[in-house]
């Protein structure tokens, strides 16, 4: 079934962490395998900020070198970035797999990434300048507290809540997804596509990258596509409505933007709250209510509708 | 019996009681049809005994069981406040009841129900009504998508826009919605009668059976079988009388409304029910 959400701040910025939190967890019934954070902060120009990971959660339960595999494959990373001219100046660590880093960079970030993600079991999160991507196994609640997203200032979010269907219960099936190699792109989404794996074929041959078996990862690489062909981001929307088969309600975030869209159906739910502070969606109005708990006017966007919204 | 058709055949065989073709509007405009009864079971209710109570703090279970325990004891018009846009209230309801909800509800609010009259302040998500069997449901504001799906009767009452698929798989009764209404509105619709006041969504009642949908707005494509009917003098009569009820008017007047009715052209159409063909074969 799977529940996501989104929240911009217009023209300011705001408790992020701590909405975004609340309205995840008041979906926690459309799905409790996972959940994940696609928030933004004040952007940096001159840093890129780097979520990844060096392990699956479940890979700690097996092997008895795993603890040492995870910290042989970080100095990798470390070696790597040094290679290429990256500068670290800060590292924090939520947990034993997951890692955020902060860094001056200003070479080809695609070949950033597929360097180190050549690394055995390195996947990255997320890149970017205001971007910072958390997902893991559980609950809203637990994730935000894991990370300690709860305090989180800024202007925009999406998040999501996975039942999975179409794949397996890891932080690597776990929504959003960051729309490699771009800066700052996230996307989350609740629905089936049919054309996945024709879909899949056509992007792989253009050079992209699926970590994934998850039909969700194929929004995020597809609007890099088109972002890469120099569409706008809301006409690569517009265009995904008739490129992209199946049933589905997405939301992408870019460093000031968020967009939502509907299939031609309109056969995944959104509700969406829009004033002139700010913009709530959600798959179901108790997760708007969870922000708001005083009475506010909502409604369906309707089939085939794309919205893009500035901060 | 050879130069008999199977149609001809079943009729004979006294299998048919009506003209298969058009009973909806044979039933529906008939004055001696019961509407709105009791279950037998329903609790003995005043509508002059009011309680209010608020939901803020209260799990949807224990609101409905809360409406059932004053209905119980002889409430016969209550007041919910603050519903915070939970999922399945007021559902389950098989009285006479003035119920009122002041807020909005979430998915599947008022499902099951056979004869409250409910009046929502606020919005409803998805799936509000679902097999409404009679009584009525009026909401204020706005509507999520499969608004009334297989409702059997009563009246759906939405003042503003509904989402796609309004009046799914409906089997009667009354759905009236003052704006918009999204996609495949009245899909596979078997009897009763929808009006939109705005606008209809793409492929407006796809693959109905029978049913009358009334819309006062455009209509961005019809759906598989889905033709445009002629309006009687006796449905514009009806119009005016329903929409007037709810305090609701059709913007160009009811006899502008487009009439959309089934073309029965669909390959399961052959005015013969399954184990009537078995016994004709």
């Amino acid at each position: 079934m799977c529940g996501i959400a989104g929240l911009i701040h217009r023209g300011r910025s705001g408790d992020i962490g701590r909405e975004m939190t609340a309205m995840l967890q008041a979906l926690k019934h459309r799905g409790p395998d996972s959940a994940g954070f696609a928030l933004y902060g004040k952007p940096d120009p001159d840093h890129q900020i780097m979520r990844f990971k060096v392990a699956e959660q479940a890979d700690l339960a097996k092997g008895f070198h795993i603890h040492q595999q995870m910290r042989d494959r970080k100095a990798t990373v470390d070696a790597r970035l040094a290679e290429l001219g990256a500068t670290v100046e800060h590292e924090d660590q939520a947990t034993e797999y997951a890692h955020r880093y902060v860094f001056g960079f200003d070479g080809d970030l695609k070949h950033l990434v597929d360097y180190l993600e050549d690394i055995d079991a390195v996947e990255i999160l997320s890149i970017g300048h205001a971007l910072e991507l958390v997902k893991d196994l559980g609950d809203a609640g637990r994730v935000s507290s894991q990370y300690g997203l709860g305090g989180f200032k800024g202007t925009h979010g999406i998040g999501h809540t996975r039942m999975a269907t179409e794949s397996d219960v890891d932080i690597r099936s776990a929504h959003p997804y960051w729309a490699y190699p771009f800066n700052d792109v996230a996307v989350v989404h609740n629905g089936q596509l049919t054309n996945y794996w024709g879909s899949r074929r056509a992007l792989e041959r253009r050079g992209h990258r699926f970590v994934s078996d998850c039909d969700s990862e194929l929004i995020a690489v597809y609007v890099a596509d088109r972002i890469e062909r120099g569409d706008e981001l809301e006409a690569a929307m517009k265009r995904s409505i008739h490129e992209l088969d199946g049933v589905f309600t997405y939301l992408v975030a870019t460093s000031d933007s968020l967009g939502m869209a509907k299939d031609v159906m309109a056969a995944k739910p959104m509700v969406l709250y829009e004033s002139d502070e700010i913009i709530a969606l959600a798959s179901e109005e108790v997760a708007i209510r969870s922000v708001f708990p005083h009475e506010i006017d909502t409604f369906d966007p309707y089939e085939g509708e794309v919205r893009v919204w500035q901060n | 019996m050879a130069e008999l058709s199977r149609e001809q055949e079943s009729h004979r065989m006294g299998m048919h009681t009506e003209q298969l073709a058009g009973r909806t509007q044979q039933i529906f405009f008939a004055p001696e049809e019961a509407e709105n009864f009791a279950s037998p079971d329903a609790f003995d209710v005043d509508f002059n005994k009011r309680s209010e109570f608020d939901v803020t703090e209260m799990t949807q279970q224990q609101v409905n069981l809360k409406i059932r325990e004053l209905m119980s004891q002889g409430y016969g018009t209550i007041v919910a406040r603050n519903p915070g846009a939970k999922h399945s209230l007021g559902v389950g309801i098989l009285n006479r009841l003035q119920l009122y909800f002041e807020g909005s509800l979430g998915y599947f609010g008022c499902g099951l129900i056979d004869g409250p009259n409910v009046r929502i302040s606020g919005r409803v998500g998805w799936s509000c009504a679902e097999n409404m069997l009679s009584g009525t449901v009026v909401i204020e504001k706005n509507a999520g998508s499969t608004f009334g799906a297989a409702i059997r009767g009563g009246d759906l009452v939405c003042k503003g826009d509904v989402g796609a698929r309004t009046g799914i798989d409906m089997k009667g009764g009354t759905i009236i919605v003052g704006g918009r209404t999204g996609a495949f509105s009245g899909f596979m619709m078997q009897r009763g009668r929808m009006v939109v006041l705005g606008d209809a969504g793409t492929h407006l009642g796809d693959s109905m059976y029978d049913g009358t949908i009334y819309v006062g707005g455009k209509i961005a494509g019809l759906g598989v079988d889905a033709v445009e009917g002629e309006m009687t003098d006796l449905e514009v009569q009806w119009l005016e009388r329903k929409l007037a009820v709810y305090g609701l008017e059709a913007p160009s007047g009811a006899r502008n409304m487009t009439k959309i009715v089934s073309g029965k052209q669909l390959w399961n159409y052959d005015n013969l029910e399954p184990a009537e063909k078995k016994l004709v074969l």
